[in-house]
Order: C-alpha cells, then structure tokens, then sequence
C-alpha cells in the first residue's frame, strides 16, 4: 500500500519537469519540421505555401553550406585538437607535487568562466589587433612582421579563441580521470621496470581512454553551436571563410527572413548533432548501470 | 639520494607550472589591466604592464554612458531566476527519480539528456516567432524562461547524482517513526541535500550568467544581459579597448569567483557522470 503509494506519488513529483522539457523539445522541433516544407519568408507575409523538400534542395546545394559544413569540421576538429592534446598535457602537469600547484589550477581553468563575448572581443581586439595588440608588438620585438589574424587567418583565430575558452573542461576532466588511477599499479610497472614513456602508454592512456571519449563527445556537442565568437569577430566573414552551420541558420532566419530554408537548416544541425548524441548517450547509460 | 632528485624535478615544474599557469590567464589579466588605463595608454607601443597612471575612469564612464548597471541586474535577474525556477521544478523530480526508481527511471533520465544535446539553431525560428507574437522579444520574461529549460536537464542530472548518494535507510527510518511524507523532506531529506543543491545552484548560475546565443538573438537593449551588451562593444566605432576592458572586468569578476568555488561541480554536472 504504502510503496503504491509513494509511486503515485513520484510520478506526480516527476510530472512538471517532464511535461515541461517534453514541450520545450517537440513543440518548437515540430514548428521547425513543418516550416521547412514551407516557401515562407517574413518580408512576404501570406505568401506562405507548401513546398515540400525545396528548401532542403536548396540549403543542400547552396555552395555557402558545403564552406559551412567544411568550416564547422574544421572549427570542431581543431579546437579538438588543441583542447585534447593541451589538456592531457597540463594535466599531467598538474598531476605532478609542485608548490602551489591548487593555485595554478585555479588560473588554468579562469578561461572557462569568462562569457564567451568577453573572450572573443579581448582576444581579437587587445591580443590579435595587427598594429597595437600584444601578439603585433610580440612578433616585432622579435624582429617578424605581424600576423593581421582576422584577415590572413580569419578561422584560425576563431578557432584559438575558442580552444582558449575549452582547454579548461578538457584538463579539469582528464585531471579528474588521472588522479583517479591507481599509484600502486604505476608503482609496480616502475618496479617492473618500465620506463616512464611505457608506464604512459601502457597503464595512463588506456586508463583514461575514456574520459578522453568524454571529452571529446561533450566538446563536438558545444562546439556545434559556438555562434557568440563568430557573431562579435567576423559575423561569419570575410565571405563566407568563418561562416558555420550554425552561423548560417541565424543568417538565413534572422537576416534574410527566410523561415523555410532557416528551418531546414536547423533540422540539419539537429541530425548532425544527433549522429554525436547517440554515442554519448550510449556512454552515459552504460555508465549509469554501474 | 631520491629526496634530492624529488626536489629538483618539483621545483622544475614548479616553474614550469607557473609559467604555463601564467600564460593561460594572461588575456584576463591583461583585460583587468588595461580597464585602468587611460584610451590613450590602452593602445600604447610598447604596452605598459604595471608602470602607468592608474585611473578609475573607465569604470564611471561605462556605468554613464550606457547604465552598466541595468545590463549587470538584467544578468542577475535572468541567471538567478533561471537557476530558481528550474530548481523548483527538478528538486521533485531528481527526488523522485533518486528514491523510487522504475525501470523507466534510466530512460526518463537519458531522454532529458538528450534535450540538451539539441542544437540551439534546430529551434531558433519558432521560438523566435513566438517571442515576436507574444511580445516577448527583449524582455526579461522570455529569456529567463528559455534559459529555464535548456539548463533544466542538468539541473535533474546534477541533483540525481546527490540524491542518489543520500542512504536510502535513513529516509526508511524516518518512515518508520511515522513521518509523513512532507515531514521527511522537510526534516530528514533537506539537511542532507542542502550541500548537493547548493552546488547545482552555483554551476548553473555559471552557465546561464554566460549564455550568450539565446541572449544575443532574444534581446536588443531593454533587457539585455551583459552577455549581449559586451557585444555592442563589436562595432568599430566602439572599440574603445580602456572601457571594453573595464566592462568586461565587471562581468566577468563576480563568475570567475564563484566559478573557483565551482570547480568540482564543474566535471560532475557537465560531463553527466561519465567521468568520476
């Protein structure tokens, strides 16, 4: 009686936030699925007719997207790259006894906390400016000529900012995942004799396989949607060299009016993150089992 | 013998540490440097470090010409009400989840996982549709509700994996000395929990005080957060480095605190528990 009770119970407890994140998923996604089977652009209201795979014809084919679709890989896989490689390294540093080490912690993971506008605009105004930022009078001081970032190396630059902004998560997490490997089975293989490169190999990168995988899930996921960056940098220029999927469904919806083709891009983004979000859910349930 | 190699190598990466530690915080450092320099010693060749006229006019400057202060309680209001509401609606849920699970528990729990991993852009049409037709565009209402529930799913994450760890024995022992249910939460239940919901609180006061595609494309002016302010900073006639700094140095102060007391909750709410 009484178990029967506390299920009712639980399942009213459980209701709103259910009923709410059920709403906010398929009412807005069903909107956008059914507007890109739409012609509907805002600045010809009442114009709205059914059109059914057009718009996906046409964002598919529109040479903007396949640059979109190049540039979002490459912001993904570079910013991947450095914050995957870069945190393992500081990592393992800060894995290591030295003094003070809490606090140069603290300072490695401040970046994650600074907003993403604050970051982009400090980075590529008062650091990459080509005549009086700090990287300019570095390069001089070394007698090179200095890099005008934003116009040489527009998505570059996005993508160093960015990478700025994510080396925090992947070092804290890989950090997380290091401390808790076992020191006596390092102890025994350095008894064993092997060598410091080998107990690397051997024993801490497949112990942290992992949470590498975690990282890198968790990352793509964010790394789709990065739109503050690029909105305050280049708005996507110059061209399209900096433009993303995610840059390109703003564009097409809140500057060119277009809902349909807008929508149909969105439901784009959506299968593309999916194809990650199954492997991290998968991840995720597995580990919940235990 | 090993001592004296043991200090060697600890102060090697003491330096290297620090060094390395130094580097990565440098563009905040710098930017809370240069928000106390004149315009002029801002875009100075060679920049100056620390020898300069410090001067506190970037600070009054910014707070008159563009009532800084309006854009900082926007923040406040958006990410503190955000983080309330969901709290409200989750502590029953994660409660529930944590203490009477089904079989359907795991999937409830995955399912609401997976919301968050939906690109914004998927539903960036309609909601803004809809803001334009209920008149939500650029108020505060619609953006702390929309910030609701996107950070709902780890706000239910975060509180399960709490819950979870609170014994389940203590609440039948409660149960047993006839306390109703209400009695339970309030007495036995809270007290526990309280360490478990302050954390989520915080990393989720962090992530909407830093939310910035739903604040740049929902709000103009009235109700911007300084997310969406700090960007008005992008057009060229407002690159004035000395109050971009000092603006910037205002929103971020206040997060980057609390983000230090946060780190740990950090790993456990962002990475759902994957990584331990």
């Amino acid at each position: 009686m009484a178990t029967l009770h506390t299920r009712a119970s639980a399942r009213l407890m459980m209701t709103p936030a259910v009923v709410l994140l059920l709403a906010w998923m398929i009412v807005p996604l069903g909107m956008t699925l059914y507007f890109s089977l739409l012609r509907y652009n805002l600045l010809m209201p009442g114009m709205e007719e059914w059109t059914g795979l057009d718009n996906y014809t046409y964002f598919l084919t529109d040479p903007a997207f396949t640059a979109a679709l190049v540039n979002t890989l490459l912001l993904v896989g570079g910013v991947l790259l450095i914050t995957v490689v870069g945190g393992l390294l500081l990592a393992l540093m800060l894995d290591q006894p030295f003094w003070g080490s809490g606090l140069v912690r603290l300072l490695v993971i401040a970046p994650f906390f600074v907003m993403p506008t604050v970051s982009a605009l400090v980075w590529k105004n008062m650091l990459m400016h080509p005549v009086n930022g700090l990287f300019a009078w570095l390069a001089r001081l070394f007698g090179l000529r200095p890099v005008d970032w934003f116009a040489d190396l527009p998505l570059f630059s996005i993508i160093l900012i960015v990478a700025w902004q994510w080396l925090p998560f992947a070092t804290l997490i890989l950090l997380t995942a290091l401390q808790s490997l076992d020191e006596e089975q390092k102890e025994a293989a350095e008894m064993d004799g092997a060598g410091a490169a080998s107990r690397f190999i051997y024993i801490v990168l497949p112990h942290l396989a992992r949470a590498i995988t975690v990282v890198i899930l968790i990352e793509t996921i964010f790394l789709l949607s990065v739109f503050a960056e690029i909105l305050v940098t280049t708005n996507g220029g110059p061209g399209v060299q900096t433009t993303t999927i995610t840059y390109l469904v703003y564009m097409q919806a809140l500057l060119q009016f277009d809902v349909g083709g807008a929508s149909a891009g969105g439901i784009i983004a959506v299968i593309l993150a999916n194809i990650v979000a199954i492997f991290l859910i998968r991840l995720i349930g597995r580990n919940l089992d235990r | 013998m090993a001592r004296a190699i043991s200090t060697r190598r600890k102060v090697t990466f003491t330096i290297l540490g620090w060094t390395i530690g130094f580097l990565i915080f440098f563009p905040v450092l710098w930017t809370v440097l240069t928000s106390f320099k004149t315009e002029g010693t801002a875009i100075a060749t060679p920049p100056q470090f620390l020898f300069f006229d410090w001067t506190m006019e970037n600070y009054v400057a910014v707070q008159n010409r563009s009532n800084y202060m309006r854009h900082m309680s926007n923040s406040i209001v958006i990410s503190v009400g955000s983080t309330l509401i969901g709290l409200l609606v989750a502590i029953p849920a994660a409660w529930a989840m944590a203490f009477s699970p089904t079989k359907r528990t795991k999937d409830v729990l995955l399912w609401m996982l997976s919301t968050k991993m939906l690109p914004a852009v998927g539903v960036l049409v309609p909601i803004y549709l809809i803001f334009r037709d209920w008149s939500l565009l650029d108020g505060l209402a619609g953006l702390t509700a929309v910030l609701t529930l996107i950070n709902l799913p780890i706000i239910v994450w975060m509180l399960y994996t709490y819950f979870r760890e609170i014994p389940g024995e203590i609440l039948e022992a409660a149960r047993m000395d006839g306390a109703s249910l209400a009695k339970e939460i309030v007495y036995v239940l809270t007290p526990m929990a309280v360490p478990g919901i302050a954390s989520t609180m915080l990393l989720n006061i962090i992530l909407a005080w830093n939310e910035a595609f739903w604040s740049l494309n929902l709000t103009a002016s009235r109700a911007a957060p300084l997310t969406a302010f700090i960007a008005a900073y992008s057009s060229p006639e407002g690159l004035f480095w000395a109050k971009l700094s000092a603006a910037s140095t205002l929103a971020i102060a206040p997060i980057l605190v609390l983000g230090w007391f946060a780190q740990r909750q950090l790993v456990r709410g962002l990475t759902f528990g994957a990584v331990k």
